[in-house]
């Protein structure tokens, strides 16, 4: 075990993957030689040569066009896109390459050697191109595997499964938490499963259930709750594509009621296929509406950044609301 | 460093005047210091064999299309040569990349008339399971990488999979066709770039037939065509007529010799006509000439491989009637097969999306079966075979 930031985590796993596999490559716009705007792929060119762990020309859809190639090859390439707000240029390669490679094919080539990294969220006053959640644009394309970890320990246990994972997966990585969320991490190699829900915190009223950066803020919400007697059970996502339907509506069957937050903009949000299937499956279970505690339907603003986030004290409120029905 | 100047000038953007390589003239002689490739009677006949099975499939199915009888198609009417002569320098590990109108490379590799058939009819024996639209091919085996309609898409994945090969230190690269049209994509500027950065030992061949649909070359670039964009990019570049099946196998001989010496690119502009239409859902009459078309049908590239087959004494009119016999004969027997056999089981429609279904598409398809069951009549090609 070693203290590790969010951001060390990554890089760790990173690290574990182009040990273990010499088909694992990393690349992308300033990855090489400098190791990322963030440092994500430190040292790993001084590891693992130029020709594993390289600079791209500053193209996203080249990028991914590229991995793409490069992964039906037989490769695993780990593509970092910048900022997960950078991602839209590659948006048809991603969409009508990655995600239909193996279907259209006829399984005759795949690209489920295919990683994509890029972090996301807001909270750094960022402003429009440095904040963004893109996960739902991407969670309406089948063949694709979203994923999003909230802390180092699942940060590399996850990016090490979503390297070796069959299929193309897009991970989206909390970079208000890259050097805030410090932990314990295994120096060994684990991985995390993928498509799994994990049950932070149990509790009776009520489920809450959010993914990434934003856990922090329902585990702070649930404290304040706690300290008027409700009993709030907390869930991680952690899957976006697929998701784990079971562990969330057996929740709800439990508590009647659920709470969805995510940063991005409400309007077809993630949070939306959760309330609808929810509602489906548990309808008979559920004593109030599901409830959203999102980003507002605007681009993500900058002096403003305070008022439009879902933080603790939103997700408090519709807590109390949700329990008052 | 740049040479320095010291008053301002421009290079104008005509100023490179890229010449074009040929070797055959129209009437089957070669020009003037051209170099006659060393083949053996067997091989070039091989070619032509290819050249008139592609141009007698185009035409017949074609036909199919109009009767109703598959619901779309995309003939290479005059660009075969392109792809054939091209496809015929290469190794067969060397991984082919097409846009769509490349079916003669992959009729080269060994695809054959009943695999040609199956993709076109959406069968159950069809290699892509029936999921894509017709002419969009793919083999493994003949290491053929999967057409999709986007466009230009093919271009950076190329760079990619021939990065693979290099990383693997395999005697291979590979080749990626694409339209003049498709060139004007951002995907052409990204693959390009990321291929002459990284070192990756990958053929870019252009088939510039002067339209994209209905937008003529004119309209799509103001610049020396498409090869002089390889040149800004630092990628070694040639024009060939591509017309000329024998030209074409020259330039992309050396091209092969280029990429994996040098571990780089190539751009190949290969300057054609499409003689036909862009695809069964177009009509050219709204948008060029009978004169210009006619103009382009006397440069037939299979007429002029034909000419020169004949002056080596390889071949005459009997052989010629056999061989378009032949391949008639077994397109249309193959044609009659193929539409008879089923559509591939209701099962696929989940399988591959992912390596293995979710639980979510399983439930999908349980949901499916139940309906179809409950509504037979009104799913007539799934309905019986049900598990």
């Amino acid at each position: 075990m070693s203290q590790m930031n969010l951001l060390q985590a990554i890089n760790n796993a990173l690290d574990t993957a182009m040990a273990a596999d010499k088909k694992v490559v990393s690349f992308g716009e300033d990855v090489g030689h400098f190791g990322g705007v963030f440092r994500a792929t430190s040292h790993l060119q001084e590891r693992y040569g130029r020709d594993r762990c390289f600079n791209t020309p500053l193209t996203e859809q080249g990028i991914i066009g590229f991995a793409n190639g490069l992964a039906s090859q037989g490769h695993k390439p780990v593509a970092e896109i910048q900022f997960g707000d950078y991602i839209f240029p590659a948006f048809d390669q991603i969409v009508n390459e990655t995600a239909k490679f193996r279907y259209r094919s006829g399984n005759e080539f795949n690209v489920g050697g295919l990683t994509i990294r890029t972090p996301y969220g807001g909270g750094i006053r960022g402003g429009h191109y440095h904040s963004q959640s893109p996960e739902a644009y991407f969670a309406h394309t089948p063949g694709l595997k979203i994923v999003v970890p909230r802390n180092p320990h699942q940060a590399k246990g996850l990016l090490l499964a979503s390297i070796r994972d069959d299929n193309p997966v897009l991970f989206f990585e909390p970079k208000r938490l890259y050097r805030a969320s410090v932990g314990e991490v295994p120096d060994e190699d684990y991985e995390l499963p993928l498509g799994s829900a994990e049950i932070v915190r149990e509790g009776q009223d009520i489920t809450l259930l959010a993914w990434g950066a934003q856990m922090e803020v329902l585990n702070e919400a649930a404290q304040m709750a706690e300290k008027d007697g409700v009993d709030c059970e907390i869930i991680d996502l952690r899957s976006i594509l697929p998701w784990d339907v079971d562990t969330v509506v057996e929740s709800v069957k439990k508590t009647g009621r659920l709470l969805v937050s995510h940063e991005a903009p409400v309007t077809n949000g993630f949070g939306a296929e959760i309330s609808a299937t929810v509602q489906e499956q548990a309808f008979l279970y559920l004593e109030a509406p599901v409830t959203r505690v999102c980003g507002m339907d605007v681009p993500y603003p900058l002096s403003h950044e305070v008022e439009y986030h879902p933080d603790a004290t939103k997700v408090f409120e519709a807590i109390k609301a949700t329990l008052h029905y | 460093m740049s040479k320095s100047i010291h008053k301002p000038g421009f290079i104008l953007g005509d100023a490179l005047d890229i010449p074009t390589f040929k070797v055959l003239k129209q009437d089957g002689t070669l020009y003037k210091g051209a170099v006659e490739p060393d083949w053996s009677e067997d091989f070039a006949l091989k070619l032509y064999d290819d050249l008139v099975f592609i141009r007698v499939l185009d035409e017949r199915m074609i036909g199919a299309q109009r009767q109703g009888r598959i619901p779309f198609y995309l003939a290479s009417l005059g660009e075969e040569a392109a792809s054939v002569g091209s496809v015929a320098a290469l190794k067969p590990q060397d991984m082919i990349f097409a846009q769509y109108r490349e079916q003669g490379a992959l009729r080269y590799r060994g695809f054959d008339v009943d695999q040609f058939m199956n993709q076109c009819f959406s069968n159950e024996k069809d290699l892509g399971k029936g999921r894509q639209m017709p002419i969009h091919y793919g083999s493994k085996a003949l290491n053929y990488n999967t057409i999709s309609s986007p466009l230009g898409t093919q271009i950076p994945q190329a760079a990619g999979y021939a990065y693979g090969q290099k990383l693997d230190g395999l005697d291979a690269c590979t080749i990626c066709y694409f339209g003049e049209g498709a060139a004007s994509e951002g995907d052409f500027h990204a693959g390009l770039n990321m291929a002459a950065t990284l070192h990756s030992p990958t053929i870019f061949l252009c088939r510039n037939n002067g339209y994209a649909i209905s937008t003529p070359a004119a309209e799509q670039f103001y610049g020396d065509g498409v090869a002089s964009r390889g040149i800004g990019y630092g990628i070694a570049t040639m024009r060939v007529d591509g017309n000329d099946l024998l030209a074409v196998h020259a330039a992309t001989v050396a091209a092969r010799e280029h990429a994996l010496t040098e571990n780089a690119p190539v751009l190949i502009e290969a300057m054609s006509y499409r003689l036909g239409a862009h695809s069964t859902s177009d009509d050219p009459t709204g948008y060029r000439s009978k004169d210009e078309e006619a103009k382009w049908a006397k440069k037939d590239p299979i007429l002029r491989y034909k000419h020169w087959l004949t002056h080596k004494g390889w071949w005459d009119d009997e052989k010629e009637k056999a061989l378009y016999a032949r391949h008639r004969e077994n397109i249309l027997k193959a044609l009659k097969e193929a539409e008879k056999r089923p559509v591939p089981v209701i099962d696929e429609l989940i399988n591959d999306v992912y390596d293995v279904p979710t639980p979510q598409l399983q439930q999908q398809l349980k949901q499916l079966k139940a309906h179809i069951r409950k509504y037979p009549d009104k799913y007539p090609k799934t309905a019986g075979r049900l598990d």
